[in-house]
């Protein structure tokens, strides 16, 4: 039975519509407009003529960039922390999951270690005396420093053991009757059976590192030890030109401030905006098996 | 048989061993370092070495005349973030709903979803651009005859630009937890529904509302653990002297002077403060959306 819809229910389908893409649009072109602006010319960047499109098209910012060394230098520093920081983490997050997964009754320490590990999500020691701990440590200016500390994500360990709970009892017990040890059943059977959650935690964990900036910020002292955040980081808040334009002047009369930042600002982006798409796929089935279980 | 269970046990006591030692050394022994909080300390003698004040670190923040305005922001700007972030995912997913062009709707929630994998910096970066005086938000509010405005340098702005943008980061990811409950309300109501006359409207009221209702509960009572979190990278990204009397928060204050004015004792005094409100908020918020909704972390 379909009812002929009413003239108020053309109008609201009208509106809801325009609403809706006009709100999809207004998350998309605040990011083309920096990208026109990173492919403008530097008089017409300067003189707010560029609005979604390049005028004057030139890629000089994207040279002036990609062949400065700090640039290269913090993309090096950032490459290597994801590659290490998602090994390490996603290592710790299936080791740690697998018995905090267990029912009570066949791990009996099982609510103890959980409260230990849910505790740190509840209560931090607060930024000075974390700062000093790493610092005492001696890993200031490393790249551990980067990667140690948040290297056992509590909350993605959560979401794990959920999932390994959500896989049927039968095959570990048939595991065991084979003959095979926890080891042999967490990475035979549990981690194959949750490769669509480890995708999920895993694409986090790697969007988490490229985006981190504020540890490399006041853990690195010298610039060239800072990940390409935090060296974007510093360009944003200023003083950038004037510090490092000793390089090529012909190629800076083309170039501006404006879209020196601006094409750093999207270069720095430019992979998430590649894996983000995937993300999705995955997350509508991990954010919500995580955090909204009934 | 004790010992058989032991050899069962010992692997797994095993397998937890290296994050322990992570969250050792990384969580708890800073929760150690709190007692700094409590001394007049210097960095050099360690945590345990420094002379002991008792709460005077805690008195002298007291005292401070910024103190109350910190707090003030901190608590103003985090409500209505929070306020914003259930409002808007719920109404955006609610019309999302009513959207049947199936493509156009996964088009529209691939792209409000973008701005939440983007860092502070990057979006910082963005929004400097773009909410400047010379920006293009500003160039569009002169064609209206407006004055510019200086979002990110006015008290009376800043504020507000930090909820808004703090809502468009997030509204997107928010709202696929509503999307979620919404998938998950029984069709048959809706059917029962027209044969009953109701229309679309009435439908929304008496049907979807009840159904996503459960899940708005549980996301309201688990966002009021946040009160003392305003958003350090959002503010940090964004903020500058001129908006420090409306835009400092508890968190920013600690960082500049913990790290930058180098006043250890007193900024961790501060931040214990911090930790120990939010440990309170959050256990309360946890145990109410346990009453309420049922909700158990694992």
């Amino acid at each position: 039975m379909v009812q002929k819809p009413g003239i108020g229910r053309l109008v609201f389908v009208v509106l809801n519509y325009t609403f809706l893409i006009g709100l999809a649009l207004l998350c998309l072109l605040p990011l083309i407009h920096v990208l026109a602006v990173s492919f403008s010319s530097s008089a017409a960047a300067m003189g707010g003529l560029v609005v979604l499109w390049p005028v004057d098209f030139t890629a000089s910012a994207y040279k002036f960039a990609l062949q400065k060394p700090e640039f290269l230098t913090a993309l090096l520093v950032t490459i290597k922390r994801v590659l290490l920081g998602t090994a390490l983490s996603m290592f710790l997050t299936i080791l740690t999951a697998y018995p905090l997964a267990k029912e009570k009754t066949k791990f009996r320490w099982r609510t103890v270690y959980a409260w230990v590990f849910v505790l740190t999500m509840l209560f931090h020691g607060g930024l000075i005396p974390w700062y000093m701990t790493i610092k005492s440590l001696g890993m200031l200016n490393s790249i551990w420093a980067l990667v140690l500390p948040g290297a056992v994500p509590v909350f993605n360990v959560i979401l794990l053991l959920n999932f390994y709970r959500g896989l049927p009892k039968e095959l570990e017990e048939s595991a065991f009757m084979d003959g095979a040890g926890h080891w042999t059943t967490l990475w035979r059977i549990y981690v194959p059976l949750s490769l669509p959650a480890l995708a999920t935690i895993g694409l986090f964990t790697i969007v988490g590192h490229w985006n981190s900036w504020f540890d490399g910020l006041i853990l690195m002292n010298s610039p060239e030890n800072y990940p390409l955040q935090s060296y974007l980081r510093t360009i944003i808040v200023g003083q950038d030109l004037t510090m490092l334009t000793t390089t090529d002047l012909s190629l800076l009369n083309e170039l501006s401030e404006r879209t020196v930042k601006t094409s750093q600002i999207f270069l720095g982006a430019l992979p998430i905006l590649l894996v983000y798409p995937l993300l999705q796929r995955f997350f509508i089935k991990g954010i919500v098996m995580g955090s909204v279980k009934g | 048989m004790p010992i058989k269970k032991w050899r069962h046990e010992l692997p797994l006591h095993l397998m937890l061993l290296p994050a322990l030692v992570i969250l050792i050394v990384f969580s708890y022994w800073p929760m150690i370092g709190i007692v700094i909080a409590f001394q007049k300390f210097i960095p050099a003698k360690g945590f345990f070495g420094s002379n002991w004040v008792g709460f005077q670190n805690f008195l002298y923040v007291y005292n401070l005349p910024d103190t109350f305005q910190i707090v003030y922001n901190t608590i103003f700007i985090a409500v209505m973030k929070i306020a914003a972030g259930l409002l808007v995912p719920i109404t955006i997913a609610l019309l999302l709903n009513e959207m049947m062009k199936e493509r156009i709707k996964r088009t529209v929630q691939t792209l409000i979803y973008l701005p939440h994998f983007l860092s502070w910096v990057i979006l910082g970066g963005i929004l400097i651009d773009v909410l400047s005086l010379k920006g293009i938000i500003n160039q569009f509010v002169s064609l209206l005859g407006i004055e510019p405005i200086y979002f990110l340098g006015s008290n009376h702005w800043f504020p507000y630009v930090l909820v808004a943008t703090d809502t468009w980061k997030d509204f997107g990811f928010g709202t696929i937890v509503y999307l979620a409950a919404l998938t998950g309300i029984n069709q048959s109501l809706y059917e029962a529904a027209v044969i009953d006359g109701a229309n679309r409207w009435k439908q929304t009221l008496h049907i979807t509302l009840p159904g996503i209702m459960p899940v708005v509960i549980l996301m309201t009572t688990l966002s009021l653990g946040n009160v003392l979190n305003a958003g350090f990278d959002q503010v940090f990204n964004l903020y500058s002297p001129q908006v420090y009397e409306s835009g400092d928060i508890i968190d920013t204050f600690v960082y500049r002077i913990g790290l930058i004015d180098a006043q250890y004792s007193v900024a961790t005094a501060v931040g214990l403060f911090k930790s120990v409100v939010s440990l309170l908020l959050i256990s309360g918020s946890y145990l109410l959306a346990y009453r309420f909704a049922g909700y158990r972390i694992f």
